[in-house]
């Protein structure tokens, strides 16, 4: 199993000087489902953006899909990162009076070619079906014309995740995807999400509060306390005991 | 108790420091010297009733002769082509203009001040200046008009623009620029969309304005039916006057109607 991503010794302050990371050290290897669990505060987040190079770091090492960069990545590097990334926020971050095709085409925004990706109109026959496929996997093409704004949570959700897959990421970072949905929805679109990334052997990274979902849609459960690991374990072998030590003091 | 209650109770009106009151003052002293200097006196109203009558009555019935009604109707056609014409040109350059100004997306970092200050200059320049520098650059006629509503509307739209994109929705943003979508794209995938009620908003203002100014512009020459209405009174044609009068009062009340129904289907 090649590696996808590794941190080493991986820190970063705030302005303050208050640590948010205090030494991470992951591995995940090529089609894992990696969930990260920690409070608020913990450094999910920050240690997802450092991941991507989306913020600087203070010091320490990450190599993310064969590009290794200290505090960040060049632009070339970068650049690389983002063409193989695919990333799904927890408000999903939709144009809200574009239509969902139109959204999904976004994902291709950044990629070679990507000015036709402005809108579906314009788009290229082949990049509309693409976005028409990616629709079909999280099951929404009978909503391609409806405008996003017109979407319930989980559908807009969804959405976010056709946006992402349609870049063909080898890589989907995913920042509590499921925090702003109602539980039955959440569910949901973990469900498609998790079941999507095993059937085409994407490397799946997110962020969530919600234990279940973490031993349900995740091989792997890294938990982070204080900028620090706290538990690198399966996801069968975690146990109630471990993950009240990671949300209390 | 009571004397506790009469140190912790606010007081009823807030404390006003010495340079707020001495502000406060000299404001009272300018408006209050204004008043005398520039303000009509009644004996000045009274005296001017009678001859505003007088004028009035000159000015009925509205001069209805064909030949000069047929010369209103096609200056009242330039004043519109002026008008649309220098709208949709002022809107289209507003939009690049509002991007490299904006604060949040634009491309050229502390550079935006430029254009930011360029769009101040625009706005803030009265539109019968900018006529009066056209007609004496380009010389008399429409153009000089057209060219003067352009740069009305890049100071009304650019300033609006600007602040539309500012305050659009961040969240869209985000997530294109994580793609590796470039300003740009994001300006045209994510911005724009979000902004385009606002921006639909802002345009017919701006052409219910530009209707406004390019009725009176003619009165400096730059072309439309404000000339029509200078050469009537310049000629004391106070018929043909009155008629011009009813004719702007129409027109600019059409495009009202216009632009309300519009930006109701837009909502």
């Amino acid at each position: 199993m090649s590696e996808i991503i590794r941190t080493e010794a991986l820190k970063k302050s705030y302005e303050n000087g208050k640590p948010v990371l205090d030494g991470v050290d992951i591995r995940v290897g090529s089609g894992e489902r990696i969930a990260l669990i920690g409070s608020n505060g913990a450094g999910k987040s920050t240690l997802l953006k450092c991941l991507i190079g989306h913020t600087p770091f203070c010091s320490g090492e990450v190599a993310t899909l064969g590009e290794t960069f200290r505090a960040s990545p060049s632009k070339t590097q970068l650049h690389r990162i983002r063409q193989r990334v695919g990333f799904v926020f927890q408000n999903h971050g939709l144009v809200r009076r574009q239509s969902v095709l139109t959204n999904v085409v976004h994902g291709k925004l950044g990629l070679v070619g990507g000015w036709r990706a402005w809108h579906q109109a314009i788009a290229r026959q082949e990049i509309r079906e693409q976005a028409m496929e990616a629709l079909a996997q999280v099951k929404l093409t009978a909503k391609a014309r409806s405008r996003a704004d017109e979407l319930s949570g989980g559908q807009a959700q969804r959405v976010a995740i056709a946006r992402a897959l349609i870049r063909q990421p080898a890589l989907m970072i995913a920042d509590e995807p499921a925090a702003s949905l109602d539980p039955t929805a959440g569910r949901d679109v973990m469900e498609v999400f998790s079941d999507l990334v095993r059937r085409k052997g994407i490397t799946l990274v997110f962020t969530t509060h919600d234990m279940d979902h973490a031993v349900s849609f995740a091989d792997r459960v890294i938990a982070l306390k204080g900028g620090r690991v706290c538990f690198d374990l399966p996801a069968s072998e975690v146990r109630r005991s471990e993950v009240d030590g990671v949300f209390h003091a | 108790m009571s004397f506790m209650h009469d140190r912790l109770l606010p007081g009823r009106v807030h404390s006003v420091s010495p340079a707020t009151f001495a502000v406060l003052v000299a404001v009272a002293a300018l408006f209050i010297v204004s008043i005398g200097q520039v303000s009509p006196s009644p004996s000045q109203l009274v005296a001017g009733l009678p001859r505003m009558y007088g004028l009035l009555e000159r000015m009925m019935p509205p001069s209805i002769e064909p030949g000069f009604l047929t010369r209103v109707m096609w200056r009242t056609v330039e004043t519109l082509q002026i008008a649309f014409v220098g709208t949709v040109f002022g809107v289209l350059l507003s939009l690049p203009l509002a991007w490299f100004a904006s604060r949040t997306l634009t491309p050229l970092g502390p550079l935006r001040h430029v254009f930011k200050t360029l769009i101040s200059l625009f706005r803030t320049v009265p539109d019968m200046v900018w006529a009066l520098l056209f007609v004496a650059s380009i010389g008399l006629g429409p153009v000089a008009g057209t060219m003067t509503i352009i740069i009305d509307t890049i100071g009304f739209c650019g300033r609006f623009f600007a602040e539309a994109i500012e305050d659009a929705d961040k969240q869209p943003q985000e997530a294109l620029f994580t793609s590796g979508a470039s300003r740009f794209s994001v300006l045209t995938g994510a911005v724009i969309p979000d902004i385009m009620p606002s921006m639909i908003n802002t345009s017919q203002f701006a052409l219910e304005k530009a209707l406004r100014s390019s009725v009176v512009l003619g009165l400096v020459g730059a072309g439309g039916i404000g000339q029509e209405l200078k050469v009537a009174f310049d000629l004391f044609q106070y018929k043909n006057a009155s008629t011009i009068i009813l004719v702007i009062f129409v027109l600019v009340l059409m495009m009202e109607f216009a632009t309300d129904r519009l930006r109701a289907k837009a909502q």
